[in-house]
């Protein structure tokens, strides 16, 4: 019999097995991570020992009230992102804020305090988190909001899941004028065109999103589509509301070789193309425009058996274009060129003591496992530490620990927390043992 | 429609009252956890499509029969009439631990195969006196053949379907809807911890299938589809290769 593992969306596996139930508070008990649909890219939710007490929370999936006045919903942790758009988005009502896919918990989402195209007005997920109920390390079963316990609130928006166990969430939903999208698609021919043309965009509207071709040489490297989006008013959209995609899937794991330098330039040229006006514009639906990438759902086994991490990073604006520019060249030279690079401007930093964006520029690049892997995330890092930036620990397998201590000034503040709710760090998973050093033995 | 669903807190009676909530089924549910009740009930009161709608619910264990007749009574009260029971809660257990423990083997046996066909027989008569109905049940693929993994919940399940067949033959004319659901390894609490074969299902996949079954009145359901042919070549197997393959 092999050993059983869990892994990541990135597939790279880790010795354990979780635990499903229904009932979050009777699993809690000795348990030391909690994990939602496994949809963090690296390490985020494995277990740091084989032995680890891992619960799944994906059945605990009620919703414990909504209130259709207020739109205040309060739900279990494993409630999935998708069900909550199915069930709300034809009553008016829509998460205030989406992550690029709808397979996640809302438990997921405060733990890694997402972020989506809506940042620069927006901030992230914990923003519009009323309260939150955990276990602690020790047990108890406490309530925390941004008035009571404020501490351990903002610790564990954005905490991975290491300041206690996410067992239900309430949260300001967001009213919406239609189930529809007015969306606007602009080509741009470089990297210093795409980056002004984003921030531009940010004032006019609500939710903006790039992909670049970082395939492309000299000039036009860097060029891409940026998509600006709002929710359509009643009389701009049809009246039937979006039909919904049929699912697909890729039944197999491609070869490792199917991404290959060549596919990859060949794809990003293709989408580059795909959209011949300079602009374009449309009223589309909500799912293809929030989640094109959830069209093909395990799209995660294209990158083969070898596993992929995403390395995203965000730059403070005070880098500028010059920053965005030097990071660029540098994945370029290293070969770090993958179909799929997305480019979003963010809004201010937000509360949460560990969370991810920072006024800047955040980029996010698929990259395949292989022996490159280590140094290619080592040379991306010190470039980034030294424009002031710092990377997503959702999305991070290889980053080392002194570079994100180097990255990160709050880890401090966020130590002092765990020291204070869970003194024997009994909470863990194998990311905090690799960057926060977290013991895997007892 | 009007539907009552017994062991509606977890597991595919939960998938089931939240997706026919979502497509406005009016909801009474049913079970042994008294304090999950409210709570599940206010889920499909919140995903409910139609405004107003008020879930109902109501304890009702199948470890105790008596149970039975006052839980159905309240359904009725609340929804008016019955148009569909589905019945999903059960007890489990590996056969090791079957075998380990011959009381608990013995409450199995008693709650899925002789306190449910006492449970069907109190609906079944309720919906045949009301004018006709459906009866949804879940039993098994275990039930199709003895195999060794699941010889003692087999054979609770394969009672069950035997009587659910029978049921189906004497009362269709009268207008009883019998739909014996067969599922194959679903991912829900129950199979929490064993290793998932292929062809496992997800709940909401398997629970929009069973109202699908339930609206036609299909009588037997294999679900995950592929099930229906995994068990096509088991029952076919020869004894001398059932001695031999662990399935």
């Amino acid at each position: 019999m092999t050993e059983p593992t869990l892994s990541g969306w990135g597939r790279l596996p880790a010795p354990g097995t979780e635990n499903l139930g229904e009932n979050l508070v009777r699993l809690s008990g000795e348990a030391r991570l909690f994990r939602g649909l496994g949809r963090s890219y690296g390490d985020s939710s494995l277990p740091a020992d084989a032995t680890d007490r891992v619960i799944g929370t994906r059945l605990a999936n009620r919703i414990l009230s909504f209130d259709s006045e207020t739109g205040v919903l309060r739900a279990e942790a494993g409630l999935c992102l998708r069900d909550l758009n199915l069930t709300f988005i034809q009553r008016g009502w829509f998460t205030p804020v989406t992550p690029g896919t709808q397979f996640v918990t809302l438990g997921g989402m405060v733990a890694s305090d997402v972020h989506g195209k809506n940042h620069h007005i927006a901030g992230c997920f914990g923003a519009h988190v009323r309260a939150l109920r955990m276990c602690l390390a020790d047990g108890d079963i406490v309530s925390c909001s941004p008035t009571e316990r404020a501490d351990l609130f903002w610790g564990a928006v954005g905490g991975m899941g290491l300041l206690g166990h996410i067992l239900e969430v309430e949260v300001q939903m967001q009213r919406i004028s239609s189930s529809w999208i007015q969306m606007e698609s602009e080509r741009l021919g470089s990297l210093s065109e795409f980056l002004s043309a984003i921030q531009e965009s940010a004032a006019q509207w609500p939710m903006t999103v790039g992909w670049i071709d970082l395939a492309a040489t000299g000039k036009s490297r860097g060029r891409g589509l940026l998509n600006k989006g709002r929710w359509a008013l009643p009389t701009e959209a049809p009246a039937h509301p979006p039909p919904l995609k049929k699912e697909k899937r890729l039944p197999i794991d491609l070869p490792n070789f199917a991404l290959n330098p060549l596919t990859v330039r060949a794809f990003n040229m293709a989408y580059y193309w795909k959209q011949l006006k300079k602009k374009s514009v449309g009223v589309v639906s909500w799912e293809p425009f929030f989640y094109p990438l959830d069209a093909i759902l395990d799209w995660n086994r294209g990158y083969g058996k070898r596993g992929f991490v995403q390395y995203q990073c965000v730059l403070p604006r005070a880098s500028g274009v010059q920053g965005m520019q030097s990071l660029v060249e540098r994945l370029a030279k290293l070969g770090g060129i993958s179909p799929v690079t997305v480019i979003k401007d963010c809004g201010a930093q937000g509360q949460g003591v560990l969370s991810f964006p920072m006024e800047g520029m955040s980029l996010a690049v698929d990259m395949p496992v292989n022996a490159e892997i280590q140094s290619l995330t080592d040379r991306l890092n010190e470039l980034v530490i030294e424009l002031g930036g710092r990377i997503y620990l959702t999305k991070d397998r290889f980053t080392r620990p002194e570079h994100f201590a180097a990255m990160d000034r709050r880890l401090p503040a966020f130590f002092e927390l765990r020291q204070k709710w869970d003194p024997n760090r009994r909470l863990r998973s194998a990311q905090s043992v690799r960057l926060f050093g977290d013991s895997s033995k007892g | 429609m009007k539907i009552v669903i017994l062991g509606a807190t977890r597991g595919m009676g939960r998938a089931l009252a939240q997706q026919a909530a979502a497509r406005g089924d009016e909801l009474f549910l049913l079970g042994n956890e008294v304090d999950e009740l409210p709570v599940s009930a206010a889920d499909a009161q919140a995903r409910h499509s139609g405004s107003g709608v008020s879930v109902g619910h109501a304890a009702c264990d199948l470890e105790r029969t008596d149970s039975f007749g006052p839980a159905l009574d309240a359904a009725t009260a609340h929804l008016g009439k019955i148009d569909a029971v589905i019945v999903t809660a059960a007890l489990f257990a590996t056969q090791d631990r079957l075998e380990a423990d011959p009381e608990f083997a013995r409450r199995l046996l008693t709650v899925n195969f002789a306190n449910t066909v006492v449970f069907c027989e109190e609906v079944r008569k309720r919906l045949l006196a009301a004018g006709g109905g459906t009866l949804v049940v879940f039993s098994s693929v275990a039930g199709d053949r003895g195999r060794k993994p699941i010889a003692i919940y087999g054979a609770s399940k394969a009672g069950l379907s035997h009587y659910l067949e029978s049921i189906d033959h004497k009362f269709h004319e009268q207008g009883l809807r019998v739909v014996t659901i067969k599922p194959g390894f679903i991912k829900t609490g129950m199979t929490a911890g064993l290793k998932p074969p292929p062809f496992a299902g997800e709940p909401e996949k398997v629970a929009a299938s069973v109202l699908r079954a339930m609206d036609k009145g299909t009588p037997v359901l294999y679900t995950p589809a592929p099930w229906r042919l995994v068990m096509f070549i088991i029952k076919r197997l020869p004894r001398f290769v059932m001695r031999k393959i662990k399935f």
